[in-house]
């Protein structure tokens, strides 16, 4: 297995979020995950992060567990971007995409010129060449995520992990950020996993999607297969139409109607 | 999501929120150094001046010849101790204070606001009644109620993450809990205490060469392992989640900075006594000066924190014509209206 969930179980407390997930993520493609609120996407993430940890299962990466990692070494393959971050009010942009090289810091020493190479290019491939002199509480939100983004790839890893990477971003800055996942996945073949709540972002930009519900996995293949009527129904309880956008050759949908005990949407 | 204060550095960030020219690192490493100059000069006013006041020239003979003159009996057995020691002892609070905010993500925390000044002392007390004559046990004393004060403060306020709000009431209510326990200790065994005046107090007076070299060990030690905490402190200040995926071992790093910060305030207690603000203000201080990077946060925290307590010193010596305001006194006197301006100003961001 490259990298993917082994028999994942997650409690909080006593409450069950996952049961017995198990799921590989094909190497070098990007795997969104999507499911109603509450269902545990973003535990999951967090398995992968450490900071949850399962009752049972374990996250595995190239045959091994995540465990029989070091951390350090761990940073350098698997970079993982929070849904919320707070950074100190007065870092600029270069610092903040430079925490990015970190894990490859040798005790006591600055920044290397391979180091700030690294930086340079990263910079310069996610368009925050004018920015990088700015602080990041100046930026907008879409600013500030590519910023966040920049500095996980900084990391140059193998895998990249975002919890709902748009979530608080208008829909310009939305496409902006999605152009720049799919981008980076495509030019430095990583394998990426996200967390999405916009179905139609997730069917465009992911080559494979994964519903997690009633604790466990629903569904997983490519979105094709997984944006159905039925299934979204099944899903989130509503009902919807689906259209193929032939441009970006995906399916995306219309929401029409959400089965609800007190409210009834639609006609 | 959790609010820090924002701090903005004098002139730090213009209208289109770029970068000034002073928050460049060639700014920051000159004001450091300007900084630790002014802190000489200050060291050089303290040990010149007081009640009796010498010259440079004078001060310097007092210092390096031994004779039976004024100046070597004041200068070299009282004001140049007492400048030392003083130093340190800022230098210490300064450092626990910048750590201990960075540790619980809040920039109300410092060791006299938390607790960790009086969970100390409590243990000092407890070393001299219980080791009357074993003075030189009162770090070791001090620093092990430092560490097991944060430690519980911690531990109390923590859940998935530290919330700034509970640190501070758990501090103030294991700080009263304590000052409670110190005055009971007080009133009931004054005799066992007559030797310790300066823990008593908060006062450097009296502080001789015996008292710099009870603490030294410990404050060296304490201020070298600050040296491996700067670039990993700025990582630990992304999150502990960020923190953690960039390959930090977050929960470890934050027992060795509590470690760190308890034996830096436990060596300051145990010569100057509670001493508060210093580890408030200082680190605040060298936050508007030179930012938030901790690179440049510690050395700028430690050039102030030793330019401070040598100053309010020498203020507290000088200011009345006959005996002294302890430091402790003047230092609260320009603390506290500092701190309810920091409560005033901070930015709900």
């Amino acid at each position: 297995m490259y990298f993917g969930f082994k028999d994942i179980s997650i409690n909080y407390g006593k409450r069950e979020i996952i049961k017995d997930v198990t799921i590989e993520f094909p190497k070098g493609k990007t795997t969104t995950i999507i499911g109603p609120n509450g269902s545990g996407k973003t535990s999951l993430l967090k398995v992968i992060s450490r900071a949850v940890t399962p009752v049972r299962g374990e996250v595995v990466f190239n045959g091994k567990p995540l465990k029989q990692y070091k951390l350090k070494e761990l940073a350098k393959k698997i970079a993982y971007l929070p849904q919320v971050h707070n950074s100190p009010s007065d870092i600029d942009v270069r610092t903040l995409v430079s925490y990015g090289r970190y894990p490859y810091k040798q005790f006591g020493r600055g920044l290397t010129r391979y180091d700030n190479d690294i930086i340079d290019n990263t910079i310069e491939i996610t368009g925050l060449k004018n920015l990088q002199n700015r602080l990041v509480e100046t930026l907008s939100g879409g600013e500030r995520q590519r910023a966040w983004i920049a500095m996980t790839i900084c990391q140059q890893p193998e895998v990249l992990v975002l919890d709902e990477p748009i979530t608080y971003l208008d829909i310009g800055f939305q496409l902006e950020v999605m152009e720049l996942i799919k981008k980076l996945g495509e030019e430095m073949q990583l394998t990426i996993i996200m967390v999405l709540h916009d179905i139609n972002f997730a069917s465009r930009y992911s080559h494979y999607l994964l519903s997690i519900k009633d604790k466990g996995v629903y569904s997983y293949g490519d979105p094709r297969k997984i944006i159905t009527s039925g299934k979204l129904e099944d899903i989130f309880g509503i009902q919807s139409q689906i259209f193929e956008d032939e441009k970006n050759n995906c399916p995306f949908i219309i929401p029409e109607k959400k089965r609800s005990k007190w409210l009834t949407l639609g006609n | 999501m959790q609010k820090n204060y924002v701090f903005r550095g004098l002139l730090y960030v213009n209208k289109n929120g770029m970068r000034c020219f002073n928050s460049s690192s060639t700014y920051k490493i000159t004001l450091i150094i300007v900084l630790f100059i002014l802190g000489f000069i200050a060291m050089i006013a303290s040990v010149c001046l007081g009640t009796m006041s010498f010259s440079v020239k004078e001060s310097l003979h007092g210092i390096f010849v031994n004779d039976d003159s004024a100046a070597r009996l004041i200068i070299w057995n009282v004001r140049l101790p007492r400048t030392l020691s003083g130093g340190l002892v800022g230098i210490c609070l300064a450092l626990s204070g910048c750590i201990l905010q960075g540790v619980m993500r809040n920039h109300l925390a410092s060791p006299s606001t938390i607790g960790v000044t009086s969970g100390a002392s409590f243990v000092g007390y407890l070393t001299l009644v219980a080791f009357p004559g074993y003075y030189h046990l009162l770090p070791i004393g001090s620093i092990t109620g430092g560490f097991f004060t944060t430690l519980g403060i911690y531990l109390l306020a923590y859940n998935k993450g530290v919330s700034p709000v509970k640190i501070i009431l758990s501090g103030m209510a294991v700080s009263t809990v304590f000052s409670a326990f110190n005055d009971m200790i007080r009133s009931f065994f004054p005799e066992k205490l007559a030797n310790a005046t300066g823990f008593l107090v908060g006062s450097l007076n009296g502080v001789a060469w015996k008292n710099l070299i009870m603490i030294l060990p410990y404050a060296l030690i304490g201020i070298l392992l600050c040296l491996f905490v700067p670039s990993k402190m700025n990582i630990l200040m992304l999150g502990d989640e960020m923190a953690n995926s960039l390959g930090v071992r977050t929960e470890s790093f934050r027992l060795f900075l509590i470690l760190v910060s308890s034996l830096l305030a436990g060596a300051a207690i145990s010569v100057a006594g509670l001493i508060n603000f210093v580890g408030l203000i200082v680190p605040h201080i060298a936050r508007l000066l030179v930012g938030s990077d901790y690179k440049y946060l510690l050395p700028a925290s430690i050039a102030l924190g030793y330019m401070l307590i040598i100053i309010c010193d020498l203020i507290g010596r000088i200011v009345l014509p006959v005996g002294e305001i302890s430091v402790s006194v003047v230092l609260s006197f320009v603390g506290a209206p500092f701190f309810l301006c920091l409560l005033r100003n901070k930015e709900a961001k």
